[in-house]
């Protein structure tokens, strides 16, 4: 397992990976038909990078006997062994700044959070330590971690367990944000988080983890930065990201029937954010509705309405309308969640509202 | 059924050279050839020397705030000495001494402290890590570093140091056990200069040693006279062994004291007496070493001038490179934020536009990314269908 050291120091070169016109390819919706669960991609993209690449180890709460507390990771520990799939200590702070130490010795980590709720108590070395490695060691250090978990509501877990931090953590320079929203999704863009050499969060939904989707056998990566678009349409363009992008399409096919003709664009990553699918949607169909899970008080939602507004100043008949989580801690009650999230009532009012139909 | 002892526990002390110079043989002998102790003295004398000027650069407001680390150079010396140079020394901000006797260059220091980036590249073969300011953050990095050390077969440890009121952090608890149930070869020395700030050692333990927090992480441990460079040499050998041999952290208390205010922003004299201040500079770690030197023969007051002269001249010379180094460009603030910097970033970075993400309209490259994002429409379209 001794590599000379330049061979674990070298970074994945993205802008070679980008270059190639192969990774701008859509997904090889060609091959056979194949239908596996979100866990299952998340775990084939980990496997996948861990038998190309000797840097990357997988740690975290239960990751390797237990197979994951979601059986993301399950037969990890068999395959690579115990010292690639690290089962740590009940401390989040502790695996993650840990982490970031081994990644500055070339290493580069998968950091598993039960719940991004936890990672709460690592905001030191998740916040403080890993965007600004490389700043403040004057380009010395990079930091090339995938911090991931599931992240927003999960069904009933209560305020303190359901947060959507995409909220927090888009704000902060020098992370990347990832939040797929299908099965395909989850893999290629995880594959493309592990080989970054720069630090990604990347935030699966425990609500997604079980749902089955077509995704393709072998190799392929998906860039960050560009958005997917789910559903083509005139008349109102939804954008979102993650779990949402499932309430917009079940909203799309409602409003479908009154009429409305909406476009949905899955952003797939906000950080980077891709505005140019976003902005020339918006041009088309001069409407914008924004749906993000997490609070709308600088959020990547408002941050998304405020680009639409300056980009496509000239051509919106309405304001941008935002769809978001209430303005209230996750409730524990069912009905109350289901309420309180950016639901299909709720972006099917927007919508309406927006185009004038309400 | 019985009550049973499972377990005791005795923290010993290490002292050689004490405060009155006397010498233990036993322990001392042999343990720092006289040439390298001559090179340890002088390092320690330059390192004073550096705190005082940088002090007075602080106050001719050439210098941004900085943290003296006067009355503890033999900590992080004694480490440093013993460590081989190629293993890791993950310091807080009170490590001069030892991060000069690594070879990372006075300039480096003075340039973190004036406030600039440049500081904190701290040329790698020294492996020293960028001076850190939030607690307890780079005793989790050391436990990293060495695990991957670990991972990739690479013969090194590193050794951590940390303050008293560092050591209530819950990083120094997520270290430790790490380090202890993962098997990571990390040397944790706790500074106790009793004074985190304002705040006393008391208020950061109520333990009667900093040393048996060890104790419970399965780590053996010990207590140093952090004043003495041949405890803290002597103490860092064995848990260097120690720690090659099993593979595992060892911990060592090092107690010293700090002589100088917590950083120049600080005014000590408002919460501690003079007199305490008093009682540990008769403890300096410079005195005793000069007085050992004297009694060895091999150090006099003309080598102490001649030394003191040099030191000057160096010191000089590395506040000039660190004050005329030519100041960042007004666009520098960008780089170093992603290994390659993403069209956004660069796009403000080259308007220097402030307004959100330096987007101008007309820049976006938005037919080329829709003609993709419509392909990705159509293949998810012909796969609903499938
Ligand atoms: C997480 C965090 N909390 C508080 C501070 C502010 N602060 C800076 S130094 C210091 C005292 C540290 O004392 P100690 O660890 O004993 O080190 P010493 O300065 O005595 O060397 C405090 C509270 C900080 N830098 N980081
Ligand atoms: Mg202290």
């Amino acid at each position: 397992m001794h590599l000379p050291f330049d061979e674990w120091e070298r970074g994945a070169r993205l802008t070679a990976i980008m270059s190639n016109p192969m990774f701008r390819e859509p997904l090889s919706i060609a091959g056979a038909h194949r239908e596996i669960e979100f866990r299952d991609a998340v775990r084939e993209a980990m496997s996948e990078e861990m038998r190309r690449d000797k840097r990357v180890y997988l740690l975290g709460e239960e990751v390797a006997q237990y197979d994951g507390a979601y059986k993301v990771s399950k037969g990890m520990l068999a395959e690579f062994g115990a010292a690639r799939v690290i089962d740590t200590p009940i401390s989040e702070s502790g695996f993650a700044g840990m982490a970031i130490g081994s990644a500055m010795l070339g290493l580069r980590p998968i950091v598993e959070f039960m719940s991004w709720s936890f990672s709460l108590v690592a905001a030191d070395p998740i916040l403080n330590n890993a965007p600004k490695m490389l700043y403040m060691s004057g380009g010395q250090f990079g930091c090339p971690i995938v911090f991931r978990g599931n992240d927003g509501a999960g069904g009933q877990l209560a305020s303190t367990h359901s947060w959507s931090v995409e909220g927090l953590f888009s704000n902060v320079p020098g992370v990347k944000i990832v939040i797929p929203s299908t099965p395909a999704d989850a893999k290629g863009l995880l594959k493309t988080a592990i080989r970054d050499d720069d630090p990604v969060f990347f935030l699966e939904s425990e609500r997604l983890l079980s749902m089955k989707g077509h995704v393709p056998e072998g190799e392929y990566l998906i860039p960050f930065g560009h958005a997917a678009i789910r559903r083509v349409g005139k008349d109102c363009t939804l954008c979102s990201w993650g779990r949402p992008v499932h309430f917009c399409m079940e909203a799309a096919e409602i409003l479908a029937k009154e009429g409305i003709d909406c476009e949905v664009i899955d952003l797939r990553t906000i950080r980077p954010l891709d505005l140019p699918t976003v902005v020339a949607s918006v041009r088309k169909t001069n409407v914008a509705v924004v749906v993000d899970q997490s609070w709308s008080f600088a959020s990547p939602g408002s941050e998304l309405a405020a680009q639409i507004h300056k980009h496509c100043f000239d051509e919106l008949d309405n304001f941008v309308h935002r769809v978001h989580s209430d303005d209230v801690p996750t409730p524990y009650a069912a009905g109350l969640e289901q309420e309180y999230l950016p639901n299909v009532r709720k972006i099917c009012e927007a919508v309406r509202s927006a185009t004038y139909r309400a | 059924m019985p009550i049973t002892t499972v377990f005791t526990a005795e923290i010993k002390k290490i002292s050689i050279l004490d405060e009155h110079a006397n010498f233990d043989e036993k322990l001392g002998d042999g343990l720092i050839p006289n040439e390298d102790l001559l090179k340890l003295y002088e390092a320690m004398v330059a390192c004073r020397h550096l705190d005082e000027v940088a002090f007075r650069l602080q106050r001719s407001g050439r210098m941004g705030t900085y943290p003296q680390n006067m009355g503890q150079e033999a900590t992080s010396l004694g480490a440093a000495y013993v460590l081989r140079k190629d293993d890791w020394m993950v310091t807080c901000y009170r490590e001069n001494c030892g991060l000069f006797w690594r070879g990372v260059p006075m300039e480096a220091i003075l340039l973190h402290w004036m406030g600039d980036e440049r500081g904190n590249a701290m040329p790698k073969p020294h492996w020293v890590t960028p001076i850190y300011v939030p607690l307890g953050t780079q005793m989790l990095h050391a436990a990293g570093l060495t695990l991957a050390a670990k991972y990739r077969g690479i013969d090194r440890i590193a050794c951590t140091f940390f303050g008293d009121g560092a050591a209530s952090e819950g990083d120094f608890h997520e270290a430790c056990n790490f380090a202890s149930n993962l098997e990571i070869p990390v040397v944790f020395v706790c500074q106790n200069n009793f004074w985190a700030i304002s705040t006393p050692s008391k208020i950061n333990s109520a333990a009667p040693t900093f040393a048996q927090r060890g104790i419970s992480y399965g780590m053996p441990c010990v207590q140093v006279d952090g004043n003495d460079i041949f405890a803290t040499v002597y103490a860092m050998k064995q848990a260097m062994e120690y720690t090659r041999k099993h593979g595992k952290p060892y911990f060592i208390e090092m107690v010293t004291y700090r002589l100088a205010d917590h950083t120049t922003a600080d005014d000590a004299k408002r919460y501690r007496e003079d007199a305490e201040v008093e009682s540990w500079r008769r403890k300096d770690p410079i005195i005793r070493l000069n007085a050992h030197l004297k009694n060895l023969r091999i150090w006099d007051d003309d080598k102490e001038v001649a030394l003191k002269e040099k030191v000057a001249l160096d010191i000089a010379a590395a506040v000039a490179r660190a004050e005329n180094i030519t100041p960042p460009e007004r666009t520098d603030a960008f780089d170093n934020m992603y290994a390659e910097t993403p069209a956004d970033l660069a796009l403000q970075r080259d308007t220097r536009h402030t307004h959100s993400l330096g987007q101008d309209p007309s820049q976006l490259p938005i037919e080329a990314q829709e003609r993709a994002a419509q392909m990705d429409a159509a293949a998810f379209a012909a796969h609903a269908a499938h």
